[in-house]
């Protein structure tokens, strides 16, 4: 791909982000930097190439501990994010009194 | 030569980024958003099984038959066993962490959960750096001194921006953590001129980051990682820590920019578009929390705020007039016989864990017919929806839960606000007082109510913004001198 092909993704991915985290309801903005946290560990790919290939000792362990970083962030990220949503509840039926 | 890219290999980082665009889009209602979520996970599980299937690591091996010898290309078993290690090792320190987190502790988690992702971004960056052929960033030539990689100019700016934002998220995240875990006094500190010194180092960073397109030498690299390592932590020491929202958002904002810097040089479209989805999601946050304070972005970042106020002789003044106490009795007498009451929680709700006990005094005066509102200001606490998740956490149904804006009209009509470690987002100072330095922010207007319970440790402390509050000297307004926690058993116990 050429510069201007991944700019023109860049610069249209800055506007989906706009109106989608527009629309994301301010009692969720903490689930919301939750999850993306654990998105933006998406930099494991880089860290993974990094690890896998042959020709630079260093290179290679530096990108082992950042694989290490981006997945505690992965799992961690998804997981709490999980658990905080799973709270979000409705009122239960007026039934119940 | 670089990037011979498969087709499908990019559709499949394309299809990552789509499910992470959904991930955010499933958090516009709590009903969705659990789907969201998972959406996410998905995307990430495509990056990752596409980055591993396509970057196996091999080994040459010689093989030596009987009568024929060759070297052959063979996946490296022990590297694949270190790669997954290291997943396994990151799966289970984030997984024990995200099970055993206290719901009050999510933003010192986040920060830290920042601060990682900046840190990654700087190892990965170096490794690209140290290897670039392996990035296909770079052409090997031949130079007097032997085979030299020489990184493509533009890759060369999109790593220097990658290591020096990554690195600047990292240190300022580090600072975050500390102040928000209480390891470090919240108190803005302020170095003298460090104006001057902050603009002279990113100004230092910006040439250093132009010249390493002239010259790729190894001083070039670290000279910005390490400048920019020390940026992150003067930027956040002098920022104190109720403007934390701001900080928290800003830092998620940079992680993202990080991310997308690092996209580029790999010319990754899953990584460009997660960064630029993380990057404005930061960036509105931090608007987002601004906005409520009525304070402008460079304010905040400029830090020291409540530091130059304080003093002058009017707040002196004010705390010889006469307000009234109330007691644990008169709160649940007060508040039983009401129609409605609206609770607005703060930071001291969270700092005192009051937010379950505080939920047991809602159940109680709803059985006795009344109607309990939640109204909660947008910087209330540590970081945007700290609240939200701190009640939700207390089992209180979010459609009990309001915004500003959507409750403000309502305190009007209302017999009981029960403001419980809140203090500058109810200050009517806000709405009248020009020489204030909360005027202009949008508050909660608490005052209008027909009483306010006013919960507080004692009289003499102020808010973080160093202003009195007036509401605590209204004839309306009843002070519940306590900690909040067990200010609320109390008036549990005195409704029974």
């Amino acid at each position: 791909m050429d510069f201007i092909a991944i700019l023109s993704i860049f610069v249209l991915a800055c506007f989906v982000g706009y109106y989608v985290v527009w629309s994301v309801t301010p009692a969720l903005h903490t689930p919301l930097m939750a999850v993306t946290n654990a998105i933006s560990s998406v930099i494991i790919v880089g860290a993974l190439i990094a690890s896998a290939a042959a020709g630079s000792i260093g290179g290679k362990w530096l990108g082992l501990l950042a694989v290490v970083l981006a997945s505690i962030n992965i799992f961690g990220g998804f997981a709490v994010t999980q658990r905080m949503l799973a709270m979000y509840k409705k009122k239960e039926r007026p039934a119940a009194k | 030569m670089p990037h011979a890219v498969n087709p499908w290999v990019a559709f499949a980082y394309l299809v990552a980024g789509v499910c992470f665009i959904l991930a955010l889009r499933g958090l516009s209602s709590p009903t969705t958003s659990q789907r969201g979520n998972r959406f996410g996970m998905i995307g990430m599980g495509i990056a990752v099984l596409t980055t591993l299937v396509t970057h196996v690591p091999t080994i040459t091996v010689l093989v030596e038959g009987y009568d024929y010898a060759a070297l052959l290309s063979a996946i490296d078993t022990v590297a694949v066993f270190e790669i997954v290690a290291a997943i396994a090792i990151g799966a289970a320190i984030g997984l024990t962490t995200a099970r055993r987190i206290a719901m009050t502790a999510m933003p010192q988690l986040v920060a830290a959960f920042h601060s990682l992702v900046g840190l990654a971004a700087v190892l990965v960056a170096a490794a690209a750096y140290l290897n670039p052929v392996a990035f296909g960033i770079a052409l090997p030539v031949l130079t007097p001194d032997g085979a030299v990689a020489l990184i493509n100019p533009v890759s060369r700016i999109e790593m220097g921006l990658g290591v020096a934002i990554g690195a600047i998220t990292f240190s300022g995240s580090v600072i975050a953590f500390l102040k928000l875990n209480g390891n470090m006094g919240g108190a803005p500190i302020l170095l003298p001129a460090r104006h001057v010194i902050n603009l002279g180092v990113l100004a230092a960073i910006v040439v250093l980051v132009a010249y390493f397109t002239l010259d790729q030498s190894p001083w070039v690299f670290w000279t910005i990682t390490a400048l920019s390592f020390a940026i992150g932590f003067l930027l956040i020491v002098p920022i104190g820590g109720a403007d934390m929202p701001v900080v928290v958002s800003m830092l998620n904002s940079y992680s993202g920019w990080a991310a997308a810097a690092m996209g580029f040089t790999l010319h990754n479209s899953a990584m460009i578009i997660t960064g630029a989805l993380v990057g404005s999601s930061g960036a509105i946050l931090s608007y987002i929390m601004c906005r409520a304070m009525n304070r402008s972005f460079v304010s905040v970042i400029a830090g020291g705020f409540g530091a130059e106020a304080g003093g002058g002789g009017a707040s002196a003044a004010k705390t010889d007039r006469p307000w009234k106490r109330g007691s644990a009795e008169d709160a649940a007498f007060l508040m039983s016989q009401a129609e409605q009451v609206i609770i607005v929680p703060g930071y001291g709700m969270a700092v005192a864990q009051a937010q379950h006990v505080l939920r047991e005094m809602a159940d109680k005066l709803k059985a006795e017919g009344v109607r309990v509102k939640y109204a909660i200001h947008p910087v209330a606490g540590r970081m945007p929806g700290h609240m939200n998740v701190l009640l939700a956490e207390a089992n209180v149904p979010y459609d009990e839960v309001f915004e500003l804006e959507d409750i403000n009209s309502e305190f009007a009509q209302t017999d009981v606000a029960f403001v419980i470690g809140a203090n500058d987002v109810t200050n009517p100072a806000a709405k009248t007082d020009k020489t204030s330095p909360i005027y202009g922010m949008p508050v909660l207007d608490v005052e209008k109510a027909k009483t306010v319970l006013f919960v507080k440790r004692s009289m003499g402390g102020v808010g973080y913004a160093g202003v009195d509050n007036d509401v605590f000297y209204r004839d309306n307004t009843m002070m519940l001198l306590a900690d909040a926690k067990k200010m609320v058993e109390e008036i549990v116990k005195a409704l029974d």
